[in-house]
């Protein structure tokens, strides 16, 4: 095996990791953001909210992220009103229709698991700072917030690990992220297994550690969990 | 054109093919579903054998493939296999590339993402049944075969039907990645036709209606199976 040439593989891809990271975390976060927003019409009292919100996560979670992604990168890019637009400086970059995408798509679990998370409060505990006289923001912030946490988190957990994986698609809106590179080199080199597996290998590291990183904030927030130390 | 000529039957109309692509869709998508059925079953069974190496490699295995991007494992498999097979072509004295269909590159792929969700599925679905039912099919004298048969299988299918309903919608837009080996399911003529009419955004929009209709569809279908699956339980809730 030449291992230079392995080492050189590695050091390309592991260049690229940064683009591949910078669209995981801004996707998440704006997703959070959007995700906050559809949860909360979920569960609000108007009806017309409601429908919008379910519409929203029908569309979103039934529909493949690729075609999502495409109708965003190349058919809004086609329509002669979006190119006049205002957001057409932000709409005709890759990068960021990328993330647009991948967050619009992560909103709809998202706002699905904050749902569950926050159906999961216990009533009584709400009646309770109610009766404290707690008003709005303090009861979300020591009950409602801490509690639902706690519910959300595992859920939560899996949803960031599969976001890793579908940063994977913007190799297809000519982005250099990881698979792209991976992608590159097999096309330059014909070498095939090597620059794949190699990719797969750091997919499979920055899930291990996220995953890693969620099991501990998980223990830390669960210590009334745990058993007795003897 | 307008969209209604775009998305016509008639001559120059896109309506049968993206039918078709949708054809494609669900065909890949079910086969894919069943590989994953016969990993995911195999990889339940050495995780609940007791047979320590074995549910080692299937705890291995299904740990890699729901940590690998879905796309990189489409890659893998369709270049994967084709490389295999020049290199196996080469030897026995074939010049040249020997491509792997794309449909069977794909199916397998999506199998070999399915089954590593399905093994969950199916092993959770396993221990949710009751141990006095195994001990009661022990003591009348049923052997093995007949125990899988009529007590096992039975409900294991029961348990991990709204699993499975899951997979399936997995499995429906995973089967969207294989455009890139150029399998002309729903999302490849999207893409063909978004490049001949220069309408992408109609062809794109018209291809996600067809999704969600799928999905749409299956939810009910997996609703009705799963109500008629347990209408002799008693439940909690719902």
């Amino acid at each position: 095996m030449d291992w230079t040439f392995v080492g050189a593989t590695f050091m390309r891809l592991i260049a690229a990791v940064p683009l591949t990271l910078a669209v995981w975390a801004l996707s998440v976060i704006l997703g959070a953001i959007v995700a906050g927003a559809v949860a909360w019409m979920r569960v609000s009292d108007s009806k017309l909210l409601q429908m919008f919100a379910r519409a929203y996560v029908a569309v979103f979670r039934g529909t493949p992220l690729l075609i999502q992604l495409f109708i965003i990168y190349y058919g809004l890019a086609s329509l002669p009103a979006v190119r006049a637009s205002i957001f057409w400086p932000f709409l005709r970059d890759a990068f960021n229709c990328g993330v647009l995408s991948l967050a619009l798509c992560t909103a709809a679990y998202q706002s699905e698991i904050f749902r569950g998370a926050l159906l999961a409060v216990p009533h009584a505990q709400v009646e309770a700072a109610r009766a404290c006289g707690m008003s709005s923001l303090l009861l979300f912030r020591r009950i409602i917030f801490p509690i639902a946490l706690r519910h959300g988190l595992p859920a939560y957990s899996t949803e960031m690990i599969s976001m890793v994986k579908a940063t994977a698609l913007v190799s297809l809106i000519t982005l250099w992220d990881v698979l792209s590179v991976a992608l590159k080199i097999r096309n330059d080199t014909l070498v095939t297994y090597l620059p794949l597996i190699l990719a797969g290998a750091i997919y499979f590291a920055i899930n291990y550690v996220i995953g890693a990183a969620f099991l501990r904030l998980e223990r830390r927030l669960s210590p009334h969990l745990r058993a007795r130390p003897s | 054109m307008g969209v209604f000529g775009i998305f016509g039957f008639g001559p120059g109309g896109w309506g049968l093919a993206m039918l078709q692509g949708a054809a494609m869709t669900l065909l890949v998508s079910a086969c894919g579903l069943m590989i994953g059925a016969a990993i995911g079953a195999l990889v339940a069974w050495a995780r609940l054998s007791g047979h320590r190496p074995a549910g080692a490699a299937g705890e291995a295995y299904a740990a890699l493939f729901r940590g690998l991007p879905e796309l990189l494992v489409i890659y893998f498999v369709y270049f994967g296999t084709s490389t295999l097979l020049t290199g196996l072509a080469n030897l026995v004295g074939y010049e040249g590339f020997v491509g792997v269909p794309s449909f069977l590159a794909g199916s397998l792929a999506v199998g070999v993402i399915s089954g590593s969700y399905q093994a969950e599925v199916f092993r959770a679905a396993y221990l949710a049944i009751a141990k006095g039912e195994l001990e009661a099919a022990v003591s009348v004298g049923m052997n093995r075969v007949l125990m899988f048969r009529r007590i096992i299988a039975p409900q294991v299918l029961r348990f991990a039907l709204p699993g499975l309903g899951n997979l399936w919608q997995v499995a429906l837009k995973d089967s969207s990645l294989i455009s890139v080996t150029g399998l002309t399911e729903l999302m490849r003529v999207s893409q063909v036709g978004a490049g001949s009419t220069h309408q992408p955004f109609a062809f794109y929009l018209g291809g996600m209606a067809l999704y969600l209709v799928m999905t749409l569809v299956s939810t009910r279908l997996f609703d009705a199976a799963e109500a008629r699956a347990t209408r002799g339980m008693r439940r909690v809730a719902g």
